[in-house]
């Protein structure tokens, strides 16, 4: 491993400034369970590591009715879980969250960093897709808002633009009759990265209840997290029953776009997606059911 | 000589001398070590499966500031090809050197290439990445079937095949062709009213210890080295820097330092010679060598993948009338699979008339096989067991009894001729079909329970201890023995017994090859049965001794004192053990002693296994709902350390059986050398493993004891796949039998 330098940015403009002047040759440092372990196995290279943890904005960690979820982009999961499942919110958000390695990794990674370091296979981004996350980017030109189902490009790759940062995340409020889940398949019970993972959101009005909102997005079965719109629609309009669920599942199979890897097969890939985009509707739909909260 | 049936200290369960050592992270282990003036290395591996080396350019790496010194091929002497024994397995010398560092080709991905020392580890790393190597790139062989065509691409330049020990003129990957006959298969056959034949297919796998590889060599000045390691056997490691090295053994000293695991990996050298050879170079300073576990994947250990077929045959009545297989074993990049230890345990446990094993050991471009607990065994039952399971099926039969038809007992005749001594194979399959376990309803969908045997012959080898009395009563003990599963406990035990005394009095310790007699490796399930037979004999030594000292104060023959119960006796005299040695001082000094042995009496050992699965059909993932694990083990020393042996064996099998395998992409590139992508089994995965200890001792031994670390590794996968078929009507064949494989056997992707 190269020495590089470090640099602790206490406010938005110092990091922009460090960031831009080293023209792609520096990184962000957010809780480091990505970062410091491809410097360290030399599968990254930078000159300058400008950590955020110290810039209060990307600290912030708030809720509001009105304007939904902050989340600032150094905030670790185990604070944002925890927030969440205090106030009993966004319990799909918590549920991926929760997944990101252990209890101790949870103690530095930030939903940020899994967001930026844009892996296919990243937990945390299918469910930002369905809950309608917007990236709250900022830079020498300003802020800029972004869906997150745009954020990633390819593999490793994202939408920041040379000086850019993430400082935040914004979810909308959850509202009435909406529910959300996200699922993984993994072969081992921990210690693993999802072989094919699967988001689900929707929404429930009326009586007899019908869906009318629903979103869908895969996650490692392309080079990027996929938000299939298809899915979501085709649910529209609705019941929701598990012939509607099963149906979204088989168009989720239809778009997705798996390989053969070390860690599966393309054909294990496609035919999980369905299987797990069933089991998130599922329990979205139960979620949704019961307001929301549980 | 089991004339005690009660024993003080055999069969309770101490606290490990080095229990505090190792809670408390003091423990001394390689990577702790820190010399004065001491240099860093690093190593260039071959991002190339298969490759021709035409050119190395170290220049760059040497110029660069803080690199001491650089090694390729060239430093290491072209040894004379020459086999050394390494207990578990052979090797030859020239092919060690060969895959120490490539000279002419690049073997396998991860192959070291050069190796630079230099003031920090990140120089070093740097310096690395300036060594030029020019590569023509040649088109690998992974596939042990594809390396046996006639067509395949050639590894070695000088390999020939062994043809039942003919040599073969035509290069080839096939290093040899070994088989063994009893009886007359064809006939068996005819005889038989059901037969089953299938292909079986097992993955390369690796040991999976936690702590890499790592060596610390001081070469003096006046010739001297010295090497501090983590290494199951000190003497093997000297004898193998000897060889590749090739300097006298006098100047060699080995160090092992505690070892985090070796599973049968820490035998073979891969840092030693490049330590000692960069501390020559550097102008002898200490130098150090750590592997990460990238390179402890692609570059050490595994086991070997294998192709087995078998038939197997049986009357109406059940009574096996012929079996046959054939192995073929990856030997990784030079000639040393474990395919004939493979052809000893694939029908161990039964008394067939009429057997045909055909064995081949073959190239591929992978890293040299080496040992891997009870090596060959794993794949070998994977294929029988599930064909047992089988016939059992056809016969309608209960799968254990039928394997208890079939037991092999004392004198039945392995296919290799050789007869069993007092074996408990009948004891384990009684004992597990009288399990509740095996009673147990088995309730719920797509669940299934599925029972395997397994063999191991074991091994005995040549042990060495000292000890020394001390005034208290206390007991020195030294012994060459690496302790990886506890047997510094074990062997103190096996001492406190014989000498009658408290296990607290002794203190044993693992010392270098300077300080003890030769000792083998940890390996073979040995050291509890061989270093244990060297410290009872090293007790009685000292009671014949402390007899005399008692006879001195007494004034009587030695002949005459007697001892029991920790008490020396004579007439009315009476002194503890505790007492006499009080009185060293006045009989003439010390007591000591030294033991060398050799016995060849050890005994083999059986298991069989029952586990519940449940199968999630939408996913392919098999859980494991419960595992019992009935083992023979002669006489359990220390029973919570045997059933630690039994339950590490299982879940390494488990491994095996759901998760574990190497996966190289089509240009030979090991693509999941990381423990997040080499799915071992984690605790989340495994339940809590139940053991089940049988004792028929082994009657050579004085305290029964029989090795117990290997058998319990091979049962797993076979019983695992025995399982998946009550559960889902399919039987898989190749292992792991991971989801998508379970998936793909179930038609759904
Ligand atoms: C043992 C272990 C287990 C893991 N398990 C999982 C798992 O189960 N699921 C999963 O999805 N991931 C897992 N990960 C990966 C990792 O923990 C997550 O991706 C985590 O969310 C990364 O967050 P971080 O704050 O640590 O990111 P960092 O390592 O700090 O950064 C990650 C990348 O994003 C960039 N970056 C970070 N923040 C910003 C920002 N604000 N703006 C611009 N660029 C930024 C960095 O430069 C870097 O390239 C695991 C990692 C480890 C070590």
């Amino acid at each position: 491993m190269r020495a590089f330098e470090y640099l602790s940015a206490s406010s938005v403009r110092e990091a922009v400034e460090a960031l831009a002047a080293r023209n792609g040759r520096a990184r962000v440092l957010a809780g480091g369970t990505d970062l410091i372990v491809q410097l360290r196995e030399g599968r990254r290279e930078v000159d300058l590591v400008v950590d955020i943890k110290a810039i209060p904005e990307a600290n912030r960690l708030e809720f509001d009715l009105q304007t939904g979820l902050l989340v600032g982009a150094a905030v670790p999961c185990y604070r944002m879980v925890g927030f969440l499942n205090a106030a009993g919110i966004y319990p799909g958000l918590a549920a991926a969250a929760g997944l990101v390695g252990g209890t101790q990794i949870q103690g530095r990674a930030t939903l940020g960093g899994n967001l930026c370091n844009a892996s296919p296979a990243a937990d945390t981004i299918p469910a930002l897709i369905v809950h309608r996350a917007a990236c709250l980017i900022t830079g020498p030109q300003g802020e800029r808002e972004l869906p997150a189902e745009d954020f990633c490009t390819g593999p490793g790759q994202t939408a920041l633009q040379p000086g850019e940062f993430l400082l935040a995340l914004r979810l909308p409020p959850e509202p009435e009759g909406f529910g959300a889940h996200y699922v993984r398949f993994t072969p081992r019970n921990e210690m693993d990265i999802a072989v094919a993972g699967a988001g689900a959101s929707l929404r429930l009005a009326g009586s007899p209840a019908r869906i009318i909102e629903a979103r869908v997005a895969l996650g490692a079965v392309a080079p990027t997290p996929l938000l299939v719109r298809e899915a979501g629609a085709s649910l529209v309009g609705k019941a929701p029953t598990l012939e509607a669920f099963e149906e979204a599942g088989r168009l989720a199979r239809e778009a997705a776009r798996p390989i053969d890897d070390m860690r599966g097969t393309a054909a294990q890939r496609r035919h999980l997606s369905g299987v797990l985009v069933r089991r998130a509707l599922e329990t979205a739909y139960q979620r949704a059911s019961r307001g929301g909260d549980a | 000589m089991n004339e005690k049936e009660t024993y003080r200290v055999i069969g309770t369960r101490p606290l490990r001398p080095d229990g505090a050592d190792k809670v408390t992270g003091r423990a001394l282990y390689g990577a702790d070590l820190r010399l004065p003036g001491m240099l860093y290395g690093a190593v260039l591996r071959s991002p190339h499966a298969h490759a021709r080396i035409l050119s190395i350019d170290t220049s760059a790496a040497e110029a660069l500031p803080g690199v001491k010194a650089v090694v390729t091929a060239a430093d290491l002497p072209d040894v004379e090809a020459k086999v050394a024994s390494l207990g578990e397995g052979s090797v030859n010398t020239r092919y060690q050197s060969w895959n120490i560092l490539a000279r002419e080709k690049a073997l396998y991905y991860g192959h070291a290439v050069a190796v630079v020392a230099a003031a920090s580890v990140h120089i070093a790393q740097e310096a690395v990445k300036l060594i030029r190597v020019n590569y023509e790139v040649l088109p690998p062989v992974l596939d042990v079937l594809q390396a046996m065509q006639a067509d395949a691409p050639i590894l070695l330049r000088d390999l020939r095949t062994d043809e039942l020990g003919e040599k073969g003129s035509a290069l080839t990957n096939v290093a040899a062709h070994h088989q063994t006959k009893k009886g007359d298969v064809e006939r068996g056959f005819q005889e038989a009213a059901v037969t089953v034949e299938r292909e079986f297919h097992t993955a390369t796998v690796h040991q999976g210890y936690i702590e890499p590889q790592n060596a610390t060599a001081l070469y003096n000045q006046d010739g001297r080295i010295t090497i501090w390691c983590s290494t199951q056997g000190s003497f093997g490691v000297r004898d193998q820097l000897k060889d590749i090295l090739d300097v006298p053994v006098a100047q060699i000293k080995v160090v092992p330092m505690e070892i985090g695991g070796g599973f049968g990996g820490k035998n073979n050298v891969y840092l030693e010679p490049l330590a000692a050879l960069l501390s020559k170079k550097s102008g002898h300073k200490p130098v150090r060598l750590t592997m990460n576990h990238a390179d402890v994947l692609s570059a050490t250990g595994p086991t070997s993948g294998s192709v087995i077929r078998v038939k197997m045959g049986a009357r109406k009545d059940g009574r096996i009338t012929a079996a046959q297989a054939w192995l073929a074993y990856e030997a990784g990049a030079f000639p040393g699979s474990p395919v004939t230890s493979g052809m000893g345990v694939i029908f161990g446990p039964y008394a067939i008339e009429n057997v045909l094993l055909d064995g081949y050991d073959v190239v591929v471009n992978k890293p040299p096989a080496a040992a891997y607990r009870a090596p060959g065994g794993t794949n070998a039952a994977f294929a029988a067991e599930v064909v047992i399971d089988e016939l059992a099926e056809k016969l309608g039969m209960d799968p254990l009894d039928l394997r208890l038809l079939n037991a092999a007992k004392e004198g039945d005749r392995k296919a290799d001729g050789v007869a069993y001594g007092r074996i408990g194979c009948v004891e384990v399959l009684e004992a597990a079909r009288n399990h509740p376990h095996y009673r147990a309803p088995l309730p719920g969908k797509f669940r299934g329970r599925g029972v395997a045997a397994g063999s191991w012959g074991n091994y005995g080898g040549k042990s060495s201890a000292s000890a020394s009395v001390n005034s208290d009563g206390s007991v020195n003990l030294v012994e060459g023995s690496v302790d990886i599963g506890g047997s510094r406990a074990s062997i103190s035990m096996q001492l406190a017994e014989t000498l009658q005394i408290p296990v607290e009095s002794i203190r044993p310790q693992v010392a270098d090859t300077d300080t003890v007699g030769y000792t083998e490796g940890t390996y073979g399930s040995r050291t509890t049965f061989a270093t244990g037979w060297a410290v009872y004999e090293l007790g009685r030594r000292l009671i014949g001794l402390l007899c005399e000292r008692a006879a001195q104060l007494w004034d009587v023959e030695p002949g005459q004192v007697t001892y029991e119960g920790g008490v020396f006796s004579c007439g009315g005299q009476r002194l503890s053990f505790a007492e006499l040695a009080g009185k060293m001082d006045e009989t003439g000094g010390a007591v000591v002693a030294s033991v060398s042995v050799q016995p060849e009496t050890w005994g083999p050992a059986f298991a069989a296994h029952i586990v519940d699965v449940e199968v999630d059909p939408e996913t392919g993932k098999v859980d494991i709902l419960r595992y019992t694990a009935v083992q023979d083990v002669g006489k359990a020393v220390h029973p919570a350390y045997v059933e630690g042996q039994i339950q590490g064996g299982v879940a390494q099998g488990v491994g095996w059986g759901l998760s574990e395998g190497y996966y190289y992409d089509a240009q030979g590139r090991l693509a999941n050398a990381s423990l997040l992508d080499y799915r071992m089994p984690t605790s989340l995965d495994l339940p809590a493993i139940e053991t089940v200890i049988v004792e028929v001792p082994n009657p050579g031994h004085p305290y029964g004891v029989r090795g117990v670390g290997e058998v319990p590794i091979v049962p797993p996968p076979a019983a695992i796949a025995n399982a998946i078929y009550r559960a889902v009507g399919v039987r898989l064949t190749t292992l792991p039998m991971s989801p998508a494989r379970v998936l793909e056997a179930l038609g759904k992707a």
